[in-house]
């Protein structure tokens, strides 16, 4: 096997791979633990200590562009580069190119994360990059699809495989929800503040189209590809039904444009938009759990691997909480239930345990599975997977409950009046409700951050003993070649 | 044609449309897709494209002894 790999090695361009790979890790280990110190900025005001530069207005984009862009991108990157290889059989077009949506790709994160924090932003949610780093997004992303489409057109299969079909559609809707959303004037050339083209409701609803979609295309359609190679790979059997990947594949493209107005249910955006916007999340349910249903069967006959196989664990799990979060999802959408949860930490717990439960841990199982094969070798320790496993699982448990108890109890008490028909409730007193739920949310992120660490340091193991494996084979092969001459 | 242009560019004609096109698309992929035994054996055969650079690996592997 390992001889094959060797093989596969030069065949294919994992170099490039394992950077997006790594930085996937190292964005991610940043991004989160910013997030659990902003979610303890609110449980303990103290901890801002008075620094504008991490106080929690600044501080959470740089949370979300570093988990989203900097973790869930370089995933992104690193395993589309990886499956599109694997499944066309095929080398990833140029070499450069691949080498510049790497760089490009730091760099604007890298100014976005900074600028955030010196209070440059346009404010636009998961949007904030101002116009230059857009632009460099745009660059970089063209890059990106050039390169997808020209290793598919390399490919030595007939049939390009239902993975691919959903990087491309994340890359293209991605490119168009971009460039619309981020449509901007500048004040002048050299200065990087700008004013948005939309105005007033429109600009809320281009905002919440980008945004919904963002959640759509890049943080579900995107990482389907990543469970439709990675599952049936560490599973060693195939998917489940290719033919109903096929139509969760079109349902979800046919659906998912049309729901970004549910964010903006009871506000000056007409009424006929939003429910449109909640029926089509009610009808997302179906292709959403026939994909959840599609990948955990793929283990049908086989469920014992789950008492085996930690990196399988991680999938099946993630393959939960994306079942779990699209039903959640769906029923936020509703006005009534959303006339509760809206502007309340349940919506923080919802995107969580999308983000936390499905995002991160399929993109975790797909690197544990991916980078032993990149290098050439075997992880370091499959008992630090499952420890990283349960820290994560803990940790997106405490999260989710103490958001629920949180956002639903917020909720009902702005909601309540007295006999007068008073509010029952003040502000601070939901603010003081909220202080032990934030705590223990605060807590929930503590063993997330917990959990990826640990797999840093079993994977920064796992390269290191394939470099000396490697350095081990090399001075074999030199010391036979030494004898030979002799 | 410029009647055909105005009637579509009028948004209470062409969003119906668009909603009627694109579910007689959707429904005839479902049908595409689940009907007729031999289309449903080519693509289920699909499934097996992730373990066919596997085989290819192997095989290189043998050529190699």
């Amino acid at each position: 096997m390992a001889h094959a790999s060797r093989i596969a090695a030069e065949q294919y361009n994992y170099d490039i791979v394992k950077k997006f790979a790594i930085m996937a890790l190292v964005w991610g280990v940043f991004g989160m633990s910013v997030g659990t110190w902003i979610a303890s900025e609110l449980a303990f005001p103290i901890l801002n200590f008075d620094i504008p530069q991490i106080t929690f207005g600044r501080f959470r984009p740089v949370h979300t562009t570093s988990v989203i862009f900097g973790f869930g991108g370089n995933a992104l990157f690193a395993t589309s580069y990886y499956v599109v290889q694997r499944t066309c059989q095929a080398r990833l077009y140029g070499d450069l190119l691949p080498k510049f949506t790497f760089w490009g790709w730091q760099l604007a994160l890298l100014i976005g994360v900074v600028g955030y924090m010196n209070g440059i932003t346009q404010a636009r949610e998961y949007a904030e990059f101002e116009w230059p780093v857009d632009l460099l997004i745009a660059v970089v992303w063209v890059a990106y699809a050039f390169i997808f489409v020209q290793t598919l057109r390399r490919r030595s299969q007939p049939h390009i495989y239902v993975a691919n079909w959903f990087y491309m559609a994340f890359i293209l809707a991605t490119a168009l929800l971009h460039i619309f959303n981020n449509l901007a004037v500048p004040v002048n050339l050299f200065s990087m503040k700008s004013y948005s083209l939309f105005s007033g409701v429109q600009d809320a609803m281009t905002q919440w189209w980008y945004g919904h979609n963002a959640v759509g295309f890049f943080l579900t359609a995107a990482f389907l590809g990543m469970m439709y190679y990675f599952v049936p790979k560490q599973a060693g059997r195939p998917i489940y039904s290719y033919r109903l990947s096929i139509v969760h594949f079109w349902a979800l493209s046919f659906m998912y444009m049309w729901v970004g107005a549910h964010h903006l249910h009871w506000t000056a955006l007409p009424d006929w938009t939003s429910s449109l916007a909640a029926t089509f999340s009610i009808m997302l349910l179906m292709p959403s759990w026939g994909g959840m249903i599609n990948g955990i069967m793929t283990l049908s006959g086989a469920w014992d691997k789950l008492r085996s196989d930690p990196i399988m664990l991680f999938l099946i799990a993630s393959l939960s909480f994306y079942g779990m979060s699209t039903f959640e999802g769906p029923l936020m959408s509703l006005k009534s239930v959303n006339a509760l949860s809206h502007y309340t930490d349940w919506t923080v717990g919802h995107v969580h345990s999308g983000a936390l439960g499905w995002v991160a841990m399929v993109s975790f199982g797909s690197l544990y599975h991916m980078i032993p094969r990149l290098y050439d070798t075997r992880l370091w320790s499959q008992r630090l997977v499952y420890v990283h496993f349960w820290l994560a699982t803990i940790g997106i448990v405490l999260y989710i409950t103490s958001m629920w108890v949180s956002g639903i109890g917020q909720g009902l008490m702005l909601r309540a009046f007295d006999d007068f028909g008073n509010l029952a409730y003040t502000f601070i007193e939901t603010v003081t409700f909220m202080h032990w739920p934030l705590a223990a949310r605060a807590l929930g992120g503590v063993f997330f951050v917990s959990g990826i660490l640990v797999m840093v340091f079993n994977i920064a193991m796992t390269i290191r003993t394939a470099h000396q494996e490697q350095a081990a084979i090399d001075a074999k092969i030199a010391a036979k070649l030494a004898r030979a001459n002799a | 044609m410029n009647e055909i242009l105005a009637w579509l560019g009028r948004p209470e004609h062409s969003k119906p449309l668009a909603l009627v096109l694109f579910f007689v698309i959707f429904v005839g992929i479902l049908v595409y897709v689940f009907t007729g035994k031999s289309r449903a054996r080519r693509l289920e055969s699909y499934k097996y494209i992730p373990f066919a650079d596997d085989e290819q690996d192997e095989k290189e592997t043998d050529n190699d002894r």
